[in-house]
């Protein structure tokens, strides 16, 4: 069975280019089931290409072995952004994608675990998979097994209570091998976060919570590299934060323009066409 | 019959390991010691698992007061091959929980096992936000979950024993409060109703503290006016025994419901929306808490004040067989 080992070589030029493929797959996928959210989806590209071809430990044909690092897509509404990923690293045929939208499909806009190999866990109502998580790496630290477990949330979905439990229980339990990664676009779905409800200085407050924290810029590489690179080991005693400050809509400038008005939505054919050109045009150019 | 008492949580009355005293935390001890897959998580409710923790202390996880955390956190570590109990009071552990029991539990079919202390109205006196009366209405809606509700301390540790082999979630409903109705550990098949005395006036169906309440209002009728009544112990509210309650109710064509929850969606309801699905014309009453706005007071009188009794079940009882 071959294992995808953690810190597997790549240039930051190829994850770049990975999380262009993403964003462009999203907009396939968005176009056949006819709704999709694009802008959330954009603003994680870079930390998802990140963790699935360089950080995390897993073995896509034997997607329960009980020493993968686990990975939990709190969002889980950008889960189209993940398909594609699965597909390419083998946890399903790529035929599955033309499914995506349609009655009985397994990849859907929110991930199942009981129908997707490679699916962690189930999500789409906000502020559980924290909990999820902990629960996860407590599990780690019973068993004696040192796989990380990483969860990627919104800062929107800071805004619900239950993650501040579970921010509590984690820190609580030392679990040194628990990974939160907030994708902080700044935006929830109908507006601004700070707008909605303030939740910053988000930095202080997981480091109020007990945490390791490390603030970066989501879309670097070179820096979303450096902070997992530099996670401590499993087997230490505080959990680690990553508070990863991104652009909602990043990657294309219609989206990034008007972050909420892309939040949920379907491109016109002739937008498709300009958002296909610009993120192809930028691949190129990185070629 | 006993009178219901009221259960002091945090005494150290429930430090002691006898069955009887604590038969939850009893169960899952045993359990346990079996299987080691057996963990179990509480949110401020440790001294039901004082013996748990003092033989397992590792697989004990405190959670504070946090249970939507709980079951969530419980599923996360169902995923990684564990089997986790979580004891919580049935009304924050159900109610609170809801969307994480359906969403993260449920859905994703993981041997969570929620069991709910102090159901019903037994923690009457400290007031309505401590009642659980609408929790079996929410649970058995919960397509993958087994829901379990035992009529006693030996019913309650046979139904833990019954429920731990279960591939998919289970919500186990305990009644302190009721008084024995078992002298050995019943043995329950799931999804099976257990017959407690035959007769073909009237068919009487309980679960937990309503159990014992239709076997003394049984006593009562057969005593004082003849009427021998069939008694069911429905402990198992999901899957439930759709044969056992037709094969009953065609055979007396009356039935009485007893339980400490909600006439909503409870038992009551189950039974209502089973006779329908078999198209069984058969006269049917509810002895369980009205669709209101309840009283505060202690279980005892409150139990009274809504005829959860055992004369109140038999008037219940003895009004229908004169329709």
């Amino acid at each position: 069975m071959v294992t995808l080992e953690r810190g597997r070589e790549v240039t930051d030029a190829e994850l770049a280019r990975r999380a262009d493929w993403i964003r462009l797959k999203t907009v396939e996928l968005v176009a056949q089931a006819g709704l999709g959210h694009y802008a959330s989806t954009f603003s994680c590209a870079e930390i998802v290409a990140t963790l699935y071809y360089h950080v995390l430990r897993l073995r896509p044909h034997e997607p329960r072995w009980p020493d993968r690092d686990r990975f939990l897509l709190g969002k889980g509404h950008v889960a189209t952004g993940l398909w594609p990923v699965l597909a390419d690293l083998g946890y399903f045929p790529h035929d599955w994608l033309k499914q995506f939208g349609k009655v009985g499909s397994p990849v859907n806009d929110h991930p199942n675990m009981k129908l997707a190999p490679g699916i962690d866990f189930s999500s789409g109502s906000l502020g559980h998979n924290l909990s999820v998580g902990t629960g996860m790496a407590l599990g780690a630290r019973l068993s004696g097994r040192d796989y990380r477990t990483f969860v990627l949330t919104g800062d929107g979905e800071l805004q619900e209570g239950q993650v501040w439990e579970a921010a509590m229980a984690a820190s609580h339990y030392k679990l040194g091998n628990l990974v939160a990664i907030i994708d902080a676009n700044g935006y929830s779905g109908s507006g601004p976060t700070s707008e909605a409800m303030n939740i910053e200085p988000l930095a202080a407050r997981f480091d109020a919570f007990g945490w390791l924290v490390r603030e970066i810029d989501g879309h670097d590489i070179t820096a979303l590299r450096s902070a997992f690179g530099g996670l401590p080991a499993p087997n230490s005693r505080k959990p680690a934060c990553v508070i990863a400050r991104t652009e909602k809509g990043r990657g294309a400038e219609l989206f990034s323009k008007q972050p909420q008005a892309w939040h949920l939505g379907l491109l016109s054919a002739e937008q498709q066409a300009d958002v296909v050109a610009e993120i192809t045009a930028r691949m190129e150019l990185a070629q | 019959m006993n009178s219901p008492k009221m259960v002091d949580v945090f005494s150290d009355v429930e430090r002691e390991t006898a069955l009887a005293a604590n038969p939850s935390g009893y169960a899952v001890t045993e359990l346990a010691a079996a299987d080691p897959r057996v963990v179990t998580l509480t949110a401020d409710l440790s001294n039901t698992l004082a013996e748990f923790r003092e033989k397992f202390p590792g697989r004990y996880i405190e959670l504070g007061i946090a249970e939507t955390n709980s079951v969530s956190l419980a599923a996360g570590l169902a995923t990684c091959g564990y089997l986790p109990y979580i004891f919580s009071m049935a009304p924050f552990g159900v109610l609170k929980c809801a969307e994480q029991l359906r969403t993260d539990v449920d859905y994703n079919h993981l041997p969570v096992r929620l069991v709910g202390r102090l159901s019903g109205l037994a923690m009457g006196y400290f007031g309505t936000s401590h009642y659980a009366v609408e929790d079996i209405a929410i649970a058995r809606t919960l397509n993958n979950t087994t829901v379990v509700a035992p009529a006693d301390a030996l019913s309650a540790v046979a139904l833990m024993r019954s429920t731990a082999e279960l591939e998919g979630p289970a919500y186990i409903r305990i009644a302190e409060q009721a008084p024995p109705v078992y002298d050995k550990k019943p043995a329950y098949e799931r999804g099976e109703w257990l017959p407690l005395r035959s007769g073909g006036d009237v068919t009487l169906i309980g679960h937990g503290l309503g159990v014992s309440l239709a076997v003394a209002a049984a006593d009562l009728l057969a005593e004082a006016h003849g009427i021998e009544a069939d008694v069911l112990d429905a402990a198992y509210l999901r899957p439930f025994d759709a044969g056992a309650l037709a094969g009953s109710a065609a055979r007396t064509g009356r039935v009485l419901t007893v339980e400490d929850h909600s006439v909503t969606g409870g038992l009551g309801s189950l039974v209502a929306e089973a006779l329908t699905a078999r198209r069984l014309a058969v006269a049917l009453e509810c002895a369980g808490l009205p669709a209101e706005d309840l009283e505060v007071g202690v279980p005892a009188d409150l139990y009274e004040y809504y005829g959860l009794t055992a004369a109140g079940v038999a008037a219940k009882a003895l009004d229908l067989t004169r329709q």
